[in-house]
């Protein structure tokens, strides 16, 4: 027998024609544009809050605002306002422009400015950095400079558990973390407390997370907020080298991706996809307690974005070589230099030498002070 | 005197008990559409009416019911929207506290036409003693055989229930009153789906003002056709306007739509003119959130026409040189005001209470009061006049809910029909800063 399948429905999204199945959102259809052309990939919306595996995600954060130019063949009228990507179902015929309307990029343009104004610009510091939605957010449709003068918002860093550190002001308010709780765990332990600009994520008066699956919060927070304090501070992202990884898990899917700095695992997330999704939620046995090689069996290297800053650090020597005149012309110079002070290798000797100098500098600058 | 649907038997002593109001003719609707009339013939009567939501929006009931989803073997749910916390407006407060049993009938008349057998309201939480009054009317409906099982022998069952809300303007907004109904916390939904479709635990759900619901019985007993005859143009039937500030005679008047907005404002049988020695410097005329308006648009629009109080005269000229009737919130300024300050007081007001879920709002709210907090504290600069223009156009319309939109627009009317005054708060800080300073100069003219 015929499989019977559903009747696709086509839509325009910034003049690219794509077809989906019904009940497809604008941001899906995009992602399928994304997904057959990767030279497409900067008509996506981004998203800071939806997050496909978690249902009923999404509409909060307002990046993804696109405009429907005509809501559908049967009713061509266009919207009214910009409507979220992300939980807006398609329509046959409808027509969207993401990237082609100015007003939808001055809406994100500003989007970025109230995401940031609250928001510390620590990402020295931040353990986020490098693979931080927010930051490639900002980086690519925020502008340089901030009008907002006033205090920021400032919260106190709760531990939530043995595991995962709170940083509620990193923290965007994108829900995800609420959500993850909600539905992959078994209790409910984790929501939004107050309201407004004063709203905080949190556990029921700072109460630890106690189950399985609490790691995952780390996995989907967008930004800095959430951490792994088993790597709080260990290293930056792009010193690191992901390799995917698996093994037999009797409570989870065991699919990870092993992050290396040398031959020490530092750090274990679940795998993720071009999105920055994670598809297969993985257990807090598996993330904190399996740091070793030898746990694990290898699959090779998880392919990273050529425009992530994890991929600039290469992993290996031989995708780094340096250009041959720069040696020749170091060698030929070399041999040049003729140096009567006696050389020294001692490392002791050079530092020594070196706080002689220094004091002599010293002396100097105070006779002519003087 | 016009006339009064609402108010009408609002002073008589004791209407608030079953028996006085059942003498005043109350309950008669109640019998008429559950004997005589079919639930469509009921919708048909609100429809033909053509009274507006009046808790805002203006959006026609008879439509709202129309577009309810009629799943078999789903309940239907009729929610009634009590939690009035609109800065300016206390309408309801007042219909609810003095003739409870005028709201209850309305409820039946309204659940009947839906076909909801299990209906609520939802009533602010500071307002605990109108809770124990409308608890205590639905006692004596329900004594009577006008609430519960069988209602008057017509099989159809209806069970009323009041619910206290937890104080939170936003549960005002009809998906956040829902959420909060479910025990939730109260942030609105993202809409499609509509309440309609998919509202109270995921059932076809009505959400209706207290004062839209409170016109039905009124409806039923004289016709939609009679009730749509009161009124002008598209907004028909009578209205209750909170009237407040510098004005003579403050409280709750009832008035036919179409009244102008000059008679009401200085006829002695409304609010009685701007108190004594000064005079009008601006209006807000349906509560906090819609634009402001200066003194010389408030009578006449910018066309020169009389400015009357309608859904469509109040909002001639858009937002440029109108506003909107909203709920009814009709606040009035006298010289003696400093729009800066009062800005800034509605900005507080939003920040306080936006819900927090979507970046615009959260941020956006709490920035305009930052920024406002500046100005009328005499450091503000110039570039940040514009800065809040900006900051309010990038509020509206990007929200999930209207609650956005409200706090951007009294920032945005502000500071264009009145930019003069935020400059003179930022050129003269000390003076500006001072306890009661007002700035003096010429009113701006649009």
């Amino acid at each position: 027998m015929e499989e019977i399948k559903p009747q696709l429905i086509k839509i325009t999204f910034d003049g690219i024609e794509v077809e989906v199945e019904p009940g497809t959102t604008i941001m899906q259809a995009a992602r399928k544009i994304a997904e057959a052309d990767a030279a497409q990939s900067a008509l996506v919306p981004p998203a800071m809050c939806y997050y496909k595996p978690l249902p009923t995600s999404g509409g909060k954060c307002r990046a993804c605002l696109v405009r429907v130019a005509q809501g559908s063949a049967k009713d061509p009228r266009p919207m009214p306002k910009l409507v979220p990507s992300c939980i807006t179902q398609v329509q046959e015929g409808m027509v969207v422009e993401n990237t082609t309307n100015q007003a939808v990029l001055d809406t994100r343009k500003s989007i970025v400015e109230f995401l940031l104004i609250n928001h510390p610009l620590d990402c020295p510091i931040c353990d986020q950095a490098g693979e931080c939605h927010l930051q490639d957010f900002a980086f690519e449709h925020g502008s340089a400079k901030t009008r907002y003068e006033e205090e920021r918002r400032t919260f106190d860093k709760i531990d939530i558990g043995p595991y995962v550190q709170l940083h509620m002001t990193r923290c965007i308010l994108c829900y995800r973390c609420v959500y993850t709780a909600d539905q992959i765990t078994d209790k409910r332990v984790h929501g939004v407390m107050n309201r407004g600009d004063a709203s905080e994520i949190s556990t029921y008066i700072e109460k630890a997370i106690d189950n399985d699956f609490s790691g995952n919060v780390i996995d989907v927070c967008p930004v800095g907020a959430l951490t792994d304090k088993t790597y709080r501070f260990k290293n930056r992202v792009w010193f690191t080298k992901p390799e995917d990884a698996h093994r037999d898990c009797d409570k989870c899917c065991g699919k990870v991706t092993l992050w290396y700095r040398g031959d020490e695992v530092i750090r274990i997330t679940a795998r993720k996809n071009t999105w920055g999704e994670v598809n297969d939620f993985i257990c807090n046995t598996c993330r904190f307690e399996k740091k070793k090689t030898s746990d694990w069996v290898l699959e090779g290297p998880t392919k990273v974005k050529r425009s992530s800053v994890i991929s600039a650090n290469k992993y290996s020597k031989d995708l780094v070589k340096k250009p041959d005149f720069a040696l020749k012309l170091a060698e030929s110079h070399y041999k040049k230099i003729d140096d009567s002070r006696a050389y020294v290798t001692d490392e002791e000797a050079i530092r020594h030498q070196s706080i002689e100098n220094n004091d002599k500098a010293n002396h100097r600058s105070l006779l002519e002070n003087n | 005197m016009a006339r009064k649907i609402l108010t009408e038997h609002i002073n008589i002593p004791g209407i608030e008990s079953f028996d006085v109001y059942r003498q005043q003719g109350g309950y008669t609707a109640v019998e008429k559409a559950i004997k005589t009339m079919t639930p469509e013939e009921v919708v048909e009567e609100a429809k033909k009416s053509g009274v507006r939501g009046r808790g805002g929006a203006g959006f026609p009931m008879g439509m709202k019911w129309g577009f309810l989803a009629k799943p078999e073997g789903i309940p239907r749910y009729l929610v009634c929207n009590a939690d009035e916390s609109e800065p300016g407006t206390f309408k309801d407060h007042h219909l609810m506290k003095s003739i409870p049993h005028l709201l209850i009938e309305g409820m039946i008349i309204s659940s009947f036409a839906l076909g909801a057998n299990k209906s609520f309201i939802y009533v602010r939480g500071e307002l605990m003693y109108v809770i124990r009054i409308l608890e205590k009317a639905i006692e004596e409906a329900k004594a009577k055989g006008f609430l519960g099982k069988n209602i008057l022998g017509s099989g159809y069952d209806l069970e009323l229930i009041v619910q206290p809300g937890g104080g939170a303007y936003i549960c005002g907004e009809e998906t956040a009153l829902l959420e909060s109904l479910e025990g939730k916390r109260g942030n609105p939904r993202n809409k499609p789906p509509f309440p309609a479709v998919k509202g109270l635990y995921q059932s076809p759900t009505v959400v209706n003002n207290v004062e839209s619901i409170s016109n039905m019985p009124w409806i039923i007993n004289n016709g939609g056709d009679a009730y749509a005859a009161i009124g002008i143009g598209r907004s028909t039937g009578t209205k209750l306007i909170s009237a407040s500030g510098h004005i003579q005679k403050p409280g709750v008047y009832e008035i036919e739509l179409g009244l102008s907005v000059d008679e009401f404002l200085n006829s002695d049988e409304y609010c009685g003119g701007v108190r004594k020695g000064h005079h009008l410097k601006a209006l807000v005329a349906g509560g906090s959130s819609v634009p402001i308006l200066p003194a010389n648009l408030i009578t006449k629009t910018a066309n020169g026409e009389d400015r009357l109080m309608s859904y469509e005269s109040l909002s001639d000229g858009g937002f440029a040189t109108g506003t909107m009737l909203g709920s009814g919130g009709f606040i009035v300024f006298d010289e003696t005001a400093c729009i800066v300050r009062n800005t800034w007081n509605f900005s507080r007001f939003y920040h306080h209470e936006s819900c927090g879920q979507c970046s615009p709002c959260r941020e956006g709210t709490g920035w305009m009061e930052k920024v406002l907090h500046r100005i009328e504290h005499g450091h503000g600069s110039m570039h940040d006049i514009d800065l809040l223009v900006d900051i309010s156009k990038k509020i509206e319309g990007n929200t999930i809910c209207p609650l956005g939109d409200a706090a951007a627009w009294p920032v945005a009317s502000a500071i264009r029909h009145f930019r003069d005054e935020f400059m003179w708060h930022i050129t003269n800080p000390l003076e500006a800063s001072q306890p009661g300073a007002v700035y003096q100069g010429e009113m701006a003219l649009v």
